[in-house]
């Protein structure tokens, strides 16, 4: 019934799954994805949104490594926007609203058309392991299928455990089944486990709706896109959101709920996001605030369900719906289904190594919620480097990791393994210390080099990246080397209210002034002129714009990423006996042999080591 | 809704690239000074400023030479030195590395290091030097337990001593604009991290205050370096009195107990051959009043007049009075020693009793009742110079001798703080051109990395650029 021995499995079809499981088929590996319901592919199971701040970045980096959320995203797409513009380009953050049917179903028919991989539909309920090394998983049918390597991305669905109010029960999700079984296996191997709490708000008929009461909001009139690739196109027509707010009234009558909430009656015990708070937690926690944002998201091109985000909470139905009847424009409405918070198992990932194999297991690889994340593009880049990790483990090639300074993919992994998390961990362009470095216009520049090296981005993009570089490099150095005439700069400058200029100089000298912009520069004929000469489309302008404007601060973060870098090259042998450092703090020795940090630099991120931690170890390591 | 989260400081103190020059020796006077200058610029930029005797190119000589000749400030020469060359991998640090010997007067130490700051090296961290040695394999494990427990004793003293550098309110100060500062970072990454949702925004106008604030703080302390005299050329300190006071045995007690450098530095500001004294690192300058010689019935005669001039440049006066005879000489010691601290209302002036050896017990009692805050000595038995010591390092150590004023003695947080000032301007700049707050952003964390250079704060995220910060300069 199945291959003899698959090289990578993955246990899970969300998003960590799906691209895990693209990611090591394309590599050309032998792979099966089993999951318990294979029509729920890449499924979204909260906003209908990929992107956002420092999310979008990490789509940004999937996409130029070969991933297929950015492509997915673009094909799936309802509403564009493109966040924090007025902001300098590393804060840029594509966002996309989605048509929620159509994405799972563009996953599946992209994961059908990927070679090397097949599809099973059961539930793994057990782990196979001999002598610390994964050799295959057992099914719920009672199957058992042999692999190399293995790559669980569970979700929510460990143990998952649904609140309504008072009522309770098992599930990984509205509707569908908890799974069982393989938290225990792992526990009687020695990994150390957690619960985690999340939430989701309700869903409803937007024919209940009054959309003349709220403010509406509509995409960017210029889209953009999130693939690097020519597989997808901006859209031509989007779909709006709306605005609406909540009130005392609703806070009122929400509170009158309280004593049935699982969140303040004990009965949920385990951490949700602090910056994802349900309603009941916003209006508990920040009581003088009287009305908070509601966001009313269309869930697709033709279906008349909207997802209602702001509203998270595990109050009960009757006050969900009570409550939500009260919001401007919710006067009539009708429910298609409560929200609800979910309680599931995770493993604190100071358990994985940076490639996100478990240190305990070989070849065992955790991705997204299971490492105690949320968010589908924090799941779906875990996904691809487990998938790329898996792969060149079962073919015994050197691991691929991705540092700090390149990718937010990177800070991400980093932090985990680094630090753990004590609350569900999403990205945030301040986690990034480099941020100005990890933009999402840079990041095929970043990435796709890296991924075409190892065999998972192809060649066309590959050209696409190098092309955009020439063309950049080319115009950007056109400013460097030409000069402009004062008569014709001065105009400019003054329209500007800039310093007018008294001789003449290299054109990349007055562009670089924070108020002078392209526009402006292309009123100099020989700009205009090199411009149409060279058919330089958006893209390479604004890649130029940020090159040039920016340039002093990307150069200074360069600089200070280049020294980390020394400190990343300090490499601590794997069996350092922390224990015989009779100078390291109690504290450090104990965090130290727990997380075994691989570098210097990673070791000096853990909480609870001092630089004088530090100082000791390089001492003893004598170098 | 407000959140706080990991707020990243760059780390900056990996300059492994950069050319990091410090003292060597231990700071103070010696009879000679040994100043490191490490790094790949290192023969470069010591080449630029010494000129050998023989007119050789240090550039072109080979590793382990040593060669004579004079540090030059363009035209002018600070002092004839030695100057060793060691090329890579072959020096302490196993980088390119200079070692000028030079003489030992604090004065002397710091013009150099000052030419070297400004030719382009960096101040080294405490322990930068070693940390280089073993980052370049230069250090075996044997050596390596002693360093680390080394380390980890000496862990809160250096902390200590920096933070005691710090004196008066300043330390706190700078601190509680530090921690002011990463408040305003956070409510800055709030409204980049949180655009789409309905969050307050950092208000530029307070900002903009807070920033003046630290900007007038770092000003006043970057103003105490470099018109404290401390670092540069000593406190100022005349000793007046009649001729036969014992002032020159008075001094020479002071110096020959200290090894006491008597410098003639050319070309400097200064217009006198004057002595230096230094005492626990802190240095005096002992300023020449030989004008006066009169009593006072002729205190308004030119001469005197000369003497006020010393005095108006000195921080402290020493006046000196002959125990057994003052009668002699002064109709009113209470009135001439009133008379001198109403003409400088902020100049210390000490009263000196000398050669009470030649007195008894009950003049003692007597002396002491007529003049309880006169320090009573014998400079010829070098009787009471202890005391003496003392009391001029307790006036510097309360601020006395300040202006109330923290000094800032050490050229590491001199550097920081210059630096610190620098982005600050930069975050000022950047909000009058109303840049967005992403790029502030890099400029705040940049000053706050600086601040805590200087107070020892240090959050985990800040941690690599205080690699062996407890390292003795120079190991």
């Amino acid at each position: 019934m199945f291959e003899n021995e698959y090289e990578v499995i993955i246990v899970g079809g969300g998003h960590a799954g799906s691209e895990a499981a693209a990611a090591a088929a394309n590599m050309g590996s032998k792979t099966l994805l089993i999951t318990m319901n294979l029509q729920n592919i890449a499924q979204m199971s909260c906003n209908p949104a990929m992107g956002g701040i420092a999310k979008g970045q990490i789509v940004r980096e999937i996409d130029a490594m070969g991933g297929y959320s950015g492509i997915v995203s673009d094909k799936t797409a309802i509403q564009f926007k493109m966040l924090n513009k007025s902001k300098g380009p590393a804060m840029w953050s594509p966002r996309v609203q989605s048509d929620r049917m159509k994405f799972a179903e563009t996953w599946r028919l992209m994961l059908e058309q990927t070679p090397n991989l097949d599809f099973y539909q059961d539930m793994v309920s057990g782990l196979i392991v001999k002598n610390n090394k994964i050799v295959g998983v057992k099914t719920g049918l009672g199957i058992e299928i042999k692999a190399k390597t293995v790559i669980l991305t569970n979700g929510t669905f460990l143990n998952g455990l649904i609140h309504i109010g008072d009522k309770q029960f098992g599930g990984g999700r509205a509707g569908e089944k908890a799974s069982t079984g393989i938290t225990e296996d792992l526990i009687n191997l020695g990994f150390e486990s957690g619960r985690m709490k999340t939430g989701t708000p309700p869903r409803v008929d937007g024919r209940s709706l009054d959309f003349s009461k709220m403010e509406e909001q509509s995409g960017d009139p210029i889209p953009e896109k999130f693939s690097f690739s020519d597989q997808t196109n901006p859209l031509s027509s989007q779909r709006s959101c709306y605005m609406t707010y909540t009130s005392p009234t609703v806070h009122e009558l929400l509170k009158d709920g309280f004593d049935r909430s699982p969140m303040f009656n004990g009965r949920i015990k385990s951490i949700g996001p602090r910056y994802c708070p349900s309603i009941e937690d916003k209006i508990n926690r920040f009581a003088d605030k009287d009305r908070h944002q509601l966001f009313v998201e269309p869930e697709g091109w033709n279906t008349v369900e909207f997802y209602v985000n702001g509203f998270s909470t595990s109050l009960p139905e009757d006050v969900q719906f009570k409550a939500l009847r009260s919001v401007a424009g919710f006067e009539n409405v009708k429910f298609f289904r409560p929200g609800y918070a979910i309680e599931y198992d995770y493993f604190p990932p100071t358990q994985l190594k940076h490639t996100l194999e478990t240190k305990l297991v070989d070849g065992l690889f955790f991705a997204g919620q299971i490492n105690g994340t949320t968010g589908y593009e924090e799941a779906a880049s875990q996904g691809l480097m487990a998938g790329i990790n898996a792969h060149l483990k079962a073919h015994r090639k050197e691991p691929f990791i991705l540092k700090r300074n390149e990718a937010y993919i990177g800070v991400l992994i980093d932090d985990l393994i680094t630090k753990g998390t004590e609350e569900p961990y999403r990205m945030f362009t301040s986690r990034a210390e480099y941020r100005t470095l990890l933009r999402q216009d840079n990041a095929d520049f970043r990435l796709t080099p890296k991924s075409f090296a190892i065999g998972l981005a192809k060649e066309s993009r590959m050209q696409r990246m190098v092309e955009k570089q020439e063309k950049s490099s080319a115009f950007v150095n056109f400013f460097k080397k030409t000069s402009f005439s004062v008569e014709e700069m001065n105009p400019i400058l003054k329209e500007k209210n800039s310093a007018l200029i008294k001789q003449s100089d290299k054109m990349f000298k007055v562009f670089s002034r924070p108020n002078i912009t392209l526009n402006d520069m292309r009123k100099i004929p020989t700009v205009e002129a090199f411009i149409n000469e060279n058919n330089f489309d958006n893209e390479i302008l604004e890649q130029v714009e940020i090159q040039v404007k920016y340039s002093g601060y990307i150069d200074k973060e360069k600089n200070n990423a280049d020294k980390l870098n020394r400190l990343e090259g300090i490499k601590i042998p794997n069996d350092f006996d922390y224990s015989k450092l009779k100078s390291l703090s109690f504290e450090a020795k104990e965090k130290l042999t727990k997380i075994r940090p691989t570098t210097i630099s990673q070791a000096s991120r853990i909480s609870g080591v001092s630089p004088n931690d530090i100082s000791v170890m390089l001492v003893y390591m004598g170098r | 809704m407000f959140i706080k989260h990991n707020f990243f400081v760059p780390l900056q103190s990996m300059q492994n690239q950069d050319t990091i020059v410090a003292l060597a020796t231990p700071s103070g006077a010696g009879a000679i000074a040994v100043i490191r200058v490490s790094g790949p610029e290192a023969i470069l930029i010591a080449s630029g400023i010494f000129k050998s005797i023989h007119n050789k190119d240090l550039k072109k000589q080979r590793t382990h030479s040593i060669h004579l000749g004079h540090i030059m400030d363009d035209n002018r020469v600070i002092d004839e030195v030695l100057v060793s060359v060691f090329k890579n991998p072959n020096s302490y640090t196993g980088e390119d590395t200079v070692e000028i010997s030079c003489h030992g007067s604090s004065y002397i130490q710091q013009e150099i290091i000052q030419l070297l700051l400004r030719k382009g090296c960096r101040s080294a961290q405490a322990g930068e030097f070693t940390l280089r040695a073993f980052l370049n394999g230069k250090m075996d494990l044997s050596q390596a337990e002693a360093v680390a427990d080394l380390i980890a004793s000496e862990n809160e003293a250096a902390h200590q001593v920096a933070m005691q550098q710090m004196r008066g309110g300043f330390s706190n100060e700078i601190a509680k604009l530090r921690e002011e500062l990463l408040n305003f970072a956070s409510l800055i990454e709030l409204e980049l991290d949180f655009a789409e949702e309905d969050v307050e925004f950092a208000d530029r106008i307070q900002f903009q205050d807070l920033l003046i604030k630290i900007e007038n703080v770092l000003k006043k302390l970057i103003d105490s370096f470099a018109t404290g005299n401390v670092i540069k050329a000593g406190i100022p300190v005349a000793i007046a009195g009649a001729p036969n006071a014992g002032k020159s045995t008075l001094l020479n007690a002071l110096l020959n107990e200290e090894r006491a450098i008597v410098s003639d530095i050319a070309g400097t500001t200064r217009d006198a051959i004057e002595d230096e004294l230094t005492i626990k690192g802190i240095g005096f300058r002992f300023i020449d009043t030989a004008g006066i010689r009169d009593t006072i019935d002729t205190i308004e005669s030119i001469g005197i007049s000369k003497t006020y001039e010393k005095m108006q440049q000195a921080r402290l006066v020493l006046f000196l009075f002959d125990a057994n005879d003052y009668k002699e000489h002064y109709k009113n010691l209470e009135v001439e020693v009133n008379r001198i601290q109403n003409k400088y209302p902020q100049k210390q002036v000490l009263l000196i009793a000398n050669k009470t050896d030649l007195l008894n017990e009950h003049r003692i009692q007597t002396l002491q009742t007529k003049f309880p805050e006169a320090i009573l000595i014998s400079a010829l038995n070098r009787d009471g110079i202890e005391q003496l010591k003392e009391k001029l390092l307790s006036l510097v150590n309360t601020g006395v001798l300040t202006s109330g004023d923290t000094i800032v003695t050490n050229t590491r947080h001199y550097d920081s703080l210059n630096k610190a000032l620098a982005e600050i301007k930069k975050v000022q700049q950047g909000l009058e051109e109303n840049l967005s707050g992403d790029l502030l952003a890099i400029d705040i964390r940049q000053a706050l990395y600086y601040f805590g250079e200087i107070t020892g704060q240090v959050t985990n995220d800040e941690v690599l650029g205080n690699i062996f910060a407890n390292f003795c300069i120079g190991k």
